[in-house]
């Protein structure tokens, strides 16, 4: 029954596309259905793999014989084991609920009917992604999402800028999906096939530590892409273009996950390797702080969620990167919840002021918006760290196996970038919140309809709550998941305690100073900006990465193509075909002339040709 | 004593020299025509000789044919050259070029 997970959704993303405009507001109720019914299934699925042992939790199911050329043989084969059972109840189960939301946020676009499709097309995508057995299946899910991405990202499509962000996500990620197919390219290379177990089981007596190196990196590099990691980072700011539930589904909880998803799966040649772990540990830092820096100085709150993403999934890979594949995956749960649930709270805020983005617009929310106030309030503490709520477990597990694995300067980053997170949420929450309104729009601005904040309140709830999952390294999540991911090795260092007060501490510190400089009123944030400038501008665009991929490789491609087309096409290709035009009218131009039309020359032309036939066969005899 | 054959031969080339220069030379359609039936005798002409020297008839056999082509050819030619004539009054052959560039 595994394949009804994510057939439903492709049935419905398939009616919705062709009857969706008849079905007017059936289409989001289908679709939501369609995606909680998946819901339904996945958790007795799970159910069911949880009632067995420990060494028995697997699920195949072959669908077909996809590829069978010579040797190689690939099927459709889905698989359910504790890794991706936890991947498809979170991608079914925050994507129901933001299904719910979009019903209420879509309402009035009279193209809704193929945002669900679209939407209902992810999820299959998204679950064949984490379903798969083999390579290829996930390679059908990456590329499916990257195309529902670009899809999505660019639904309004008759704003030119909303196109480009959807370009430019595609291209970049395209650069990272790449890179991953030469991958998958060398493990049939390598193994002969790309299902999993084969190549799992093999990989420590078939590869050498450089080739697992190329495989695993080649394989993140598609990571880097999908889950916007330094340097490939920079399609997803842009990608806020697209309407709040995209952005909470795909660019939050899900697709950029599918990243983290990948390298957990694929641990095993990461470990031969070693060296593809180090890298791994290194992009996650150095992006979670480069990330944090720049979501300090945005004044668009989609903007901040962005960057903010961005910065949690290098916490991710921090994570993978020390072989805390738990960590990681309970990391990616608790970041789903609740960045989902800020990023559909940034659309009811969005919403109530009236499509308007800008933070420095808003102010005092708080009391007109009260639910969304609430649970986005939970949310923002969740990802700061707060306890009980799931934010801090996790970000104390993460930090703690840095601590305790002697990985000081991991350990020492990683509170910093905590101490930045902690700051830009607690900006976020003032600007947007607090205080008075800055707009007329803000004055104005009222709670959203129910159907978007029961979602609110659900996920804020699970955020609040899903602390239970996971209190250690060896907690439940781990143990849960050691079929997939081995063992974890632990290490000794500061106690508990000592660590999470330290967290707790730098957390409230920083939301402490961010009420300091932006809710007391006795600074004014203007002037507090302006001595930070102009690193606050660079912050604020990205440190002007995408200025320098622009100069380096854009505008060369551009010049490139310009070449080709005025100077190659026009004048050499062109010019090759119509010079041998040329060629031929200026000899006919030449051979014409014969045509005298005088029938004396013919005459004589016929004679001296008699002539000289005969006088050739004369010499001859 | 038998006429050597080189004499008629000779006779023949003239008569087809002459026939050739009228050909190339005349303007008038009519003074080609007779030209071209000059050129046919000479052929006519050698083709007999030929006959007599090898004492073979199948030269004189062939004049004959020669003869009934060049008859058929006269026809379809005058009738072009009066068509020609109803049309435009005149004969010259320099004057009709239109098939040119």
């Amino acid at each position: 029954m595994l394949w009804l997970i994510p057939a439903l959704p492709l049935a419905v993303a398939v009616l919705n596309l062709l009857v969706g405009k008849r079905l007017g507001r059936w289409a989001g109720v289908l679709a939501t259905l369609a995606v909680a019914v998946s819901f339904a299934i996945s958790v007795a699925a799970v159910a069911d793999l949880l009632g067995r042992p420990a060494e028995e939790r697997l699920a195949l199911q072959h669908l077909f014989d996809w590829i069978s050329v010579g040797g190689f043989r690939v099927g459709a084969d889905l698989r359910l084991d504790a890794l991706s059972a936890t991947m498809i109840l979170v991608i079914t189960g925050i994507g129901a609920l933001i299904h719910l939301y979009s019903i209420g946020y879509m309402a009035q676009d009279p193209r809704r009917g193929r945002f669900f499709a679209y939407l209902n097309l992810f999820v299959f995508f998204m679950l064949m992604l984490v379903l798969g057995a083999n390579y290829l299946v996930l390679y059908l899910g990456w590329e499916g999402v990257g195309l529902c991405s670009f899809l999505l990202i660019g639904f309004w499509s008759d704003k030119v800028a909303n196109a480009e962000a959807a370009k430019k996500a595609f291209i970049t990620t395209r650069i990272g999906d790449t890179l991953m197919l030469i991958g998958l390219a060398t493990l049939v290379f390598t193994f002969g096939t790309l299902d999993f177990v084969p190549i799992f089981g093999t990989a420590s007596s078939v590869l050498t530590k450089d080739a697992a190196t190329v495989i695993a990196l080649l394989l993140f590099a598609g990571a880097i892409g999908k889950s916007a990691q330094l340097p490939l980072q920079v399609w997803l700011p842009d990608a806020m273009a697209g309407p709040t539930p995209v952005s909470a589904l795909i660019h939050a909880a899900t697709m950029v996950t599918a990243g983290v998803y990948l390298v957990i799966r694929s641990h095993v040649l990461f470990e031969v390797s070693g060296v593809a772990l180090t890298v791994v540990l290194v992009i996650g830092v150095a992006t979670a702080l480069f990330a944090a820096t720049c979501a300090i100085a945005q004044v668009d709150i989609k903007r901040v969620l962005a960057y903010s993403t961005i910065s949690q999934l290098g916490y991710m890979f921090i994570a993978v990167g020390m072989r805390a594949y738990a960590v990681a995956m309970f990391f990616l749960v608790a970041h789903a919840f609740y960045k989902a649930l800020m990023f559909l709270g940034a659309g009811s805020v969005i919403h109530g002021m009236h499509d308007e983005q800008d933070m420095r617009q808003m102010g005092g929310l708080r009391k007109v918006m009260p639910i969304t106030f609430v649970t986005f309030l939970v949310g923002a503490l969740a990802q700061a760290g707060i306890p009980p709520l799931a934010g801090f477990f996790a970000k104390d597990a993460l930090l703690e196996v840095a601590q305790h694995s002697g990985r000081t300067a991991v350990y020492a980053l990683g509170t910093l970038a905590a101490f930045l997170t902690a700051f830009y949420l607690g900006r976020m929450l003032i600007m947007t919140f607090f205080g008075s309104a800055r707009s007329e729009k803000a004055e104005v601005a009222h709670e959203s309809s129910p159907l978007l904040w029961i979602p609110l309140a659900i996920l804020a709830v699970g955020v609040a709550f899903a602390g239970v999952l996971e209190l250690s390294p060896d907690g439940r999540l781990a143990s849960y998941l050691e079929p997939v991911t081995g063992v974890m090795r632990e290490g000794t260092g500061l106690s508990f305690l000592a660590l999470a007060g330290i967290a707790v501490a730098v957390a409230i510190v920083s939301l402490a100073i961010a009420w300091w400089v932006y809710g007391s009123g006795r600074i004014d944030p203007n002037t507090f900006r302006a001595r930070m400038e102009p690193m606050a501008t660079a912050a604020q665009h990205g440190w002007y990465v995408d200025r320098a991929y622009d100069v380096v490789f854009i505008q060369p491609a551009k010049a490139l193509a310009r070449l080709t087309g005025d100077v190659v096409d026009a004048k050499v290709i062109d010019g090759a075909v119509n010079g041998v035009a040329g060629l031929v009218k200026r000899a006919a131009s030449g051979g014409r002339l014969i045509q005298t039309g005088f029938v004396r020359t013919y005459a004589l032309v016929l004679f001296v040709g008699a002539v000289a036939v005969l006088g050739y066969i004369g010499v001859r005899v | 004593m038998r006429t050597p054959i080189a004499y008629f031969l000779l006779l023949a080339g003239l008569l087809f020299a002459m026939g050739t220069v009228g050909v190339l030379v005349n303007r008038n359609a009519l003074r080609i025509f007779m030209s071209v039936e000059l050129q046919l005798n000479a052929v006519n002409l050698t083709l007999v000789a030929f006959a007599r020297m090898h004492n073979d008839l199948t030269g004189q056999v062939l004049a004959f044919f020669s003869m009934v082509v060049a008859a058929a050819e006269v026809v379809v030619g005058l009738a072009i050259i009066v068509s020609i004539y109803r049309r435009r009054r005149s004969v010259d052959v320099d004057d009709i070029r239109e098939m040119r560039w």
